[in-house]
């Protein structure tokens, strides 16, 4: 791993950095502005090749490293891009709707890799929880007059809350035990839903309009004078809701409860023997990351307005570990990138959604064959970005 | 006569029909340098996994500052104020230098969520403070590694990676270091300066107790006040380098009898 620089030279300029995020943001944009198999093609191309020339030119270098040193270029070049995202399909359904199912992804992943990417926590069953956070939020908008942003967090609460019961007696054995409970937890979690008829059974449950404050966000509405689509509201709510779980896991890796959490993945014996109690770490992140994967399913959920045990199988829960795998284990920028990748593309492509088992399964067997570490590798942890020893 | 550190009695530990340590009976005095020596497999470093708590004692009891600590968890264990260095190294090779000595300094740091997410200033001051006391150690060591703590451990050299090592034993200011075999896979040289350094660092640490477990007879004689020779998971001697390296048995488990 190649050392953080602390400092860039002041004759490093900025502007790097803001045609990396223009470029990635127009990018974007086309990419899903392009409506025909061929015209996507094109699109992929023409990205590649332009990243290409930015390594070749050493944009991509000098640009990431202006985002190493100066990190929050990144994270507001990255929301007004989105921002951007949004503006440019403000009255479309169907990619505003692609676009808050990304940033809701990104949440539950970002959760996931509390769990698997620092505690080493497996969680097979991440679908199962996403939707345990989604038909609590059915159940509770249904026949409760809870208001609807405590329904988000109650919906949270209890993935976090079966996950603890769910794994606790194995968290005090070592090993992988707790992977198999999970993936008994994911497949017994779809037969279950589709033999409870209170839940809806097969067919699922309808939810009625998320309201947030009496705003009621399955209404179209307007602007000064320029009308926006419903969806809108979601993308700025699972925006929010993504900055806030990005803030939250750097912070949580920033930490003495990262390095912590390292120390249980990388080392039991190690770790016990300097006083860290396993079992109540490894619980911690996964009570952690089921809350953050509860959340997001309850959004999730109102945003459909309608769920079905399909929605959450078993197949979706490795999804969401390949995810981790594609983007970098502990990396929550590779959660970002490849949350996009992985939800946008098999929709964009028509021609390979069938098989997109078999593209996600190629893609992860490719990245662990010549990138193991993933597209976005994780760094040295950096406590303070920027900080260096005050020389004595 | 004030009572020893460490105290064991009757010391047991059998892994099926094998008796790896056979009642042991043995005492660490505070402040001193004690060497455990013996032929492989004679119990040494099952002795250090039976009292860190890794393995259960099958029989017998420890005592450490006059409380019974047999079969504690390794937590405990820990809190009490002993720490150890493994045979094999057991460095966080993805984590710097800083993080690694860290992760000794667990049991002292505020492991708060609220702290930890929420109150960054504090957390930016326990960080301060904590990177001096780390910076410091290392130094004791080898001054230039102390300009290199954030660097990831898997660049650097095997004696840089010992003295890391037991920088993270040492950052909790443990009572007893226990240090299983610190010169495996080291040079003349290296072990040499190594322990120069556990020297250096002893007299700096007032009351620091160590057990070392060495093959090496020279480190033995240099470096220990003391030194007990275990084979088949029994004493066979105890007492100076000079008294043991002359006894009988001792000759015997070494070289094997005629």
């Amino acid at each position: 791993m190649a050392p953080v620089p602390s400092s860039i030279s002041p004759s490093d300029t900025a502007w790097p950095a803001f045609v990396a995020i223009a470029a990635a943001t127009l990018f974007t944009v086309v990419f899903m502005w392009a409506e025909t198999e061929a015209h996507v093609f094109a699109v992929i191309a023409a990205g590649a090749a332009c990243a290409w020339a930015a390594r070749r030119f050493g944009v991509y270098a000098r640009a990431a490293r202006i985002f190493a040193a100066r990190e929050q270029v990144l994270d507001w070049g990255a929301i007004a891009g989105m921002l951007m995202l949004l503006a440019a399909f403000h009255e479309e359904h169907f990619p505003l709707l692609m676009t808050a199912t990304v940033l809701l992804y990104i949440v539950a992943c970002l959760g996931l890799n509390i769990q698997f990417g620092y505690a080493g926590v497996l969680n097979f069953a991440a679908a199962a929880f996403f939707g345990v956070g989604g038909y609590t939020a059915a159940v509770l908008v249904r026949h409760t007059a809870i208001p609807h942003p405590i329904v988000l967090l109650i919906g949270g609460a209890m993935a976090a809350l079966i996950g603890l019961f769910l794994v606790l007696p194995v968290l005090r054995t070592r090993g992988h035990y707790s992977a198999v409970i999970t993936i008994a937890f994911a497949i017994l979690f779809r037969t279950f839903l589709e033999v409870n008829d209170t839940l809806g059974g097969p067919q699922g449950l309808k939810l009625p309009a998320l309201q947030v404050f009496g705003w009621n966000f399955n209404r179209n509405f307007e602007i000064a004078g320029i009308g926006l689509s419903f969806y809108v509201n979601y993308v700025l709510l699972a925006l929010a809701l993504a900055a806030v779980a990005f803030a939250l896991t750097r912070r949580l890796e920033r930490s003495w409860i990262g390095l912590t959490l390292d120390a249980v993945r990388l080392d039991e014996t190690a770790a016990a023997c300097f006083g860290v109690h396993l079992a109540r770490w490894k619980a911690l992140s996964f009570t952690f990351g089921n809350f953050m994967i509860g959340v997001a399913g309850a959004v999730y959920a109102l945003m459909l307005g309608f769920i079905a045990p399909s929605n959450f199988t078993f197949g979706d829960s490795l999804i969401m570990v390949s995810i981790i795998l594609l983007g970098g284990i502990g990396n929550p920028w590779g959660v970002v990138l490849a949350s996009a990748i992985v939800v946008v593309l098999p929709e964009k492509l028509q021609l390979i959604q069938e098989y997109r088992f078999i593209l996600y399964a190629t893609m992860v067997i490719l990245v662990l064959l010549f990138r193991p570490e993933g597209l976005l590798p994780r760094r040295l942890r950096v406590y303070f970005p920027g900080w260096s020893p005050s020389p004595k | 006569m004030t009572a020893p550190l460490l105290q064991l009695k009757g010391f047991t530990r059998a892994f099926g029909g094998l008796v790896a340590l056979d009642h042991l009976d043995l005492a660490v005095a505070e402040g001193e340098i004690l060497g455990l020596i013996g032929p492989n497999g004679s119990g040494k470093t099952t002795m250090f996994n039976v009292l860190t708590g890794i393995y259960a004692a099958s029989e017998g009891q420890a005592e450490f500052q006059g409380q019974d600590i047999t079969n504690l968890s390794a937590q405990a264990v820990c809190e009490r104020g002993i720490a150890r260095t493994f045979q094999r190294s057991r460095l966080c090779l993805s984590l710097s230098i800083f993080d690694n000595i860290m992760i000794g300094k667990h049991i002292r740091l505020d492991r708060g969520l609220v702290f930890n997410l929420f109150r960054r200033r504090a957390f930016a001051a326990e960080f301060e403070a904590a990177f001096a006391e780390a910076h410091d150690l290392v130094r004791l060591f080898d001054p230039p590694l102390a300009d290199r703590m954030f660097e990831s451990i898997g660049t650097f050299s095997m004696i840089d990676r010992r003295r890391i090592e037991i920088c993270r034993a040492l950052v909790n200011r443990p009572k007893l270091l226990l240090l299983d075999e610190p010169s495996a896979g080291m040079t003349e040289e290296e072990t040499r300066q190594l322990m120069d350094d556990i020297l250096t660092v002893k007299t700096r640490l007032a009351g620091l107790s160590i057990v070392i477990i060495e093959h090496e007879m020279g480190i033995i004689e240099r470096i220990t006040n003391r030194c007990a020779v275990l084979n088949f998971g029994r004493k066979i001697a105890e007492g100076t380098y000079r008294e043991v390296a002359v006894d009988r048995q001792v000759q015997e488990a070494y070289l094997g009898v005629e």
